[in-house]
């Protein structure tokens, strides 16, 4: 899988394989990030404003917390309120951008152009992707060291990780 | 001995919580973010120059958090909901 610059758009090539592998780690995300009920939201209210009943709490899925961080570090009660506001449209981002790939991801291999939001979802969904799988493996440490990230052993998850990272400074490159 | 003037009604002054200070961002180091990407994000959302966004992100990387914008705390509050739009560790605090 590959990027390149195409004057304001980015064009991305993929083989059957990656397309696939894709796809599955998109819905993973979608899957992660409660895609059925933030999709058809039932409270008339909560679709209106955005705003879900009850006050979010940190959510205590190291990975989700990653995502879904603290707005305030001093004061919980600043905390638990900006999180009330944000997290929904927060969610509803990520969401969309997990839903960008999955609907531009070439199936079955071959090349795409993407305008750049598309690019951008992109971006934002292998950094969530980095930042879920990272978490997962134990690289929310401050000091992890290289060691903990170059070694694979075989580990899907691992490879995963690798593979996000490349992609995401291909696409840097094809962006700035 | 002199009566104190009555302190009807005055409100308690706390030198620490000048309503004038600033409110700052800060962004906290991550293992995972990458040192391009972070940049990139700072260039980005805030139109910051190649330079000036790299230095932020080195300061991020070795202070352990650096704080990248300044102004009123609504204004924060929206830096920090870019951010955390990114990915980035943001919060915000008064200076």
């Amino acid at each position: 899988m590959r990027f390149r610059r195409r004057g304001r758009r980015v064009e991305l090539t993929a083989d059957a394989a990656e397309s696939a592998m894709v796809a599955d780690w998109a819905a993973g995300l979608l899957q992660l990030l409660g895609n059925d009920a933030t999709e058809d939201p039932t409270d008339p209210l909560e679709a209106l404003v955005g705003l879900s009943a009850g006050d979010p709490v940190r959510p205590t899925d190291p990975a989700l917390a990653r995502l879904f961080p603290d707005g305030y570090r001093q004061d919980d009660d600043a905390a638990s309120e900006f999180r009330r506001y944000t997290e929904s449209d927060l969610r509803r981002g990520k969401l969309e951008a997990a839903k960008v790939v999955r609907a531009t991801v070439p199936p079955g291999g071959g090349t795409v152009v993407l305008d750049r939001p598309q690019a951008d979802a992109w971006l934002g969904w292998f950094n969530d992707m980095r930042l879920v799988i990272g978490t997962r493996l134990g690289i929310d440490q401050v000091d992890a060291t290289d060691d903990d990230i170059d070694d694979d052993r075989g580990d899907p998850g691992r490879a995963a990780y690798q593979w996000f990272t490349y992609l995401q400074y291909d696409l840097l490159k094809a962006l700035d | 001995m002199v009566t104190a003037p009555a302190q009807l009604d005055r409100p308690e002054v706390d030198e620490d919580s000048d309503v004038d200070r600033p409110w700052v961002t800060l962004v906290w180091d991550d293992p995972v973010n990458t040192m391009d990407y972070v940049t990139h994000v700072f260039r980005e959302l805030f139109g910051f120059p190649r330079k000036k966004a790299e230095k932020l992100m080195l300061k991020v990387h070795q202070e352990g958090r650096c704080a990248v914008t300044t102004g009123t705390r609504e204004q924060m509050e929206v830096d920090v909901i870019r951010l955390h739009a990114r990915g980035l560790q943001a919060s915000l605090q008064q200076d």
